[in-house]
């Protein structure tokens, strides 16, 4: 059975004002379908870098990183794009929904850019969001949500196009305790499927429990995983 | 996506009225400076062109603009009339004269003596009396600016009144009778327009051995003007032009012997500059602070092209209400100051100069914002 994500010897340097910063060091990392696989360690480690070669928002510079078995480096421009479009949902740590759409406009955004219809694309938003507790309030702006009806709303983004791996940068770090544990629920219950897998990127030791598998990296290496 | 860009416009009502407002003062400045310009160009030949009846305009070839006369002998009115071609050729008397008025003072106008038979070169458009009335004696037809503005008589108690048709005033020590009130264009001094008979225009101006100003021909039917033209500079030595010639003529003189077009120029090149600055420097700064939802988008598999569609669509938007507010308000300027001093002229190239000084605007101001969408690294979503 295919990986979801299969990381290899992946190098990631960064020249900043001539002076060269290693990010990723020879990452090897695999992620299973089905699997909720955390990333943690120090600040300037290299999650974030790691996540955004696994979501295929930056190239690596060396080593290989299949997603579902294709090499998304290796894609065109706009084959990349396109399986981003399709394949990578995002929840980020500051949720990044546009202030001036309301919540089912901001959760309509990935069927808009997949070419589905705006009426059609609200309509399905509507009902991600009822299943993430908010049909309610899908006309209500992001300034009218509190931080973690905004994280369900980013959620119900990351969704809405059924994409088969989920990216959340630091998704409870800006909530409270309850909030936190909810959206974890919440990523838990409705996000994670048999084929589909999550990458949390994380600091908060109160979510580590969530994990199917956590990755502990350091000075741009995976040290352990657990 | 052409509905998440124009909600991304419009979501911040300060920005968006800011990028509106910039351009709107831009277009505006752009319009209405060049209105003003051109309005007061049009006045340099404005007596030309409402002395709508003649085709050809026969002068000494010194003749530089309209008002600068070189009179004639009154034979170059024959000798116009004996060639062939010419329907007709009548003289015209064209000089600046002071008239007394009752209390006084003295007033510098423009004194215009037309045929004595034909009256042909008169007003355009009489407001009192008619034309045939300057056959009376000592009569004279005065512009309704000209009255209004600076030839008045003053009542027992002190106030200035126009004068009105049956007052007098004197031209050269003699008298001249109001008989009628005309409309015509201003020109470009605004001094009052006074029409009398081509005899009596001779009586009130000093005594000169020459004292033709123009011949206005009339060409016969069919005939080419062209051909008319040169073949009275052949045999007149005299200079003849066309009414749209000398009208070219007068303009260029005053466009290349005057300062009003570079004064007007820089008043136009600093609303591009100061409207394209607010603008764009507005525009930008939307972008720059949209710049992660940009990101998000791009994260997302919005490509580069879209994006650019994004942003040009709200440049072209924006663009399109500032210009139309711009051009608006100048149009609104035009129409309250219309019975004003002011001069203004709003032809349709005015729109399409003005657009194009809007359209490059809101293309400078997209671009540098299109640049930085375009080198965004999606990988900004991540950072906090």
């Amino acid at each position: 059975m295919v990986d979801a994500v299969r990381c290899e010897k992946l190098v990631k340097i960064y020249d900043t004002g001539g002076q060269k910063v290693i990010a990723l060091n020879g990452i090897d990392l695999t992620i299973k379908l089905g699997e909720l696989m955390m990333l943690v360690g120090p600040s300037g480690c290299g999650k974030t870098t790691l996540i955004s070669v696994i979501a295929g928002i930056l190239d690596q510079d060396s080593g290989v990183c299949e997603l579902f078995g294709e090499n998304v480096n290796a894609m065109r421009s706009k084959d990349k794009l396109q399986f981003r479009a399709q394949n990578i949902g995002f929840v980020f740590q500051a949720f990044n929904l546009l202030p001036s759409l309301n919540a089912a406009e901001n959760v309509s955004i990935p069927l808009i850019i997949n070419g589905v219809k705006r009426a059609e694309a609200e309509r399905k938003a509507i009902n991600v969001l009822e299943q993430v507790g908010l049909g309610d309030r899908w006309k209500s702006y992001p300034s009218q949500l509190s931080g973690g009806q905004q994280q369900r709303v980013a959620i119900a983004r990351a969704l809405v196009h059924s994409p088969r791996l989920i990216v959340c940068d630091e998704p409870t770090s800006a909530l409270d305790h309850v909030s936190g544990h909810n959206v974890m629920n919440l990523l838990k219950e409705v996000a994670l499927q048999h084929d589909r897998a999550l990458v949390i990127v994380t600091h908060d030791a109160r979510i580590f429990e969530f994990a199917d598998r956590i990755a502990q990296m350091d000075d741009g290496h995976v040290v352990k995983v657990t | 996506m052409n509905h998440i860009a124009l909600k991304m416009l419009m979501g911040d009502k300060g920005k968006y009225l800011g990028i509106v407002m910039g351009l709107t003062f831009a277009s505006l400045i752009m319009t209405q400076q060049p209105a003003i310009f051109m309005g007061i160009l049009a006045r340099t030949y404005s007596f030309i062109s409402d002395t709508g009846l003649p085709d050809i305009w026969v002068m000494d070839e010194k003749v530089q603009f309209v008002d600068d006369i070189k009179p004639l002998q009154d034979t170059e009115l024959y000798r116009v009339r004996g060639i062939s071609g010419v329907a007709w050729a009548m003289p015209m008397y064209k000089g600046l004269l002071k008239a007394r008025l009752a209390d006084g003072t003295f007033q510098t106008c423009i004194v215009v003596g037309l045929d004595d038979t034909t009256l042909i070169g008169g007003p355009p458009i009489m407001l009192q009396g008619s034309i045939s009335d300057l056959r009376r004696s000592d009569g004279v037809i005065i512009d309704i600016d000209g009255l209004n503005e600076k030839l008045n008589k003053a009542t027992p108690d002190g106030k200035k009144i126009p004068l009105k048709i049956g007052d007098s005033l004197e031209l050269n020590d003699r008298r001249a009778i109001v008989v009628g009130v005309a409309k015509v264009t201003r020109t470009f001094q605004s001094q009052p327009v006074i029409y009398t008979t081509y005899s009596r225009a001779k009586s009130y101006a000093p005594k000169e051995r020459k004292l033709l100003s123009f011949v206005l021909v009339k060409a016969n039917q069919g005939q080419d003007l062209g051909e008319l033209t040169r073949r009275i500079r052949e045999k007149t030595g005299l200079a003849a032009y066309t009414q749209q010639e000398f009208m070219d003529i007068t303009y260029n003189y005053f466009i290349k012997n005057t300062g009003i077009p570079i004064n007007f120029g820089i008043s136009v090149l600093l609303g591009f500059i100061v409207g394209a600055a607010i603008a764009g420097q507005t525009f930008y700064s939307f972008t720059l602070e949209n710049i992660r939802q940009f990101g998000v988008l791009k994260a997302m598999g919005t490509s580069n092209w879209t994006l650019l569609r994004m942003i040009l669509l709200q440049a072209v938007l924006v663009g399109s209400i500032g210009y139309g507010m711009g051009v608006g308000l100048t149009a609104l300027f035009g129409y309250a100051m219309r019975h004003t001093i002011l001069a203004f002229k709003f032809p349709w190239q005015l729109l399409v100069f003005s657009g194009a000084g809007v359209s490059i605007i809101c293309m400078l101001a997209a671009f540098i914002s299109i640049l930085k969408v375009m080198r965004l690294e999606p990988a900004i979503v991540f950072k906090s």
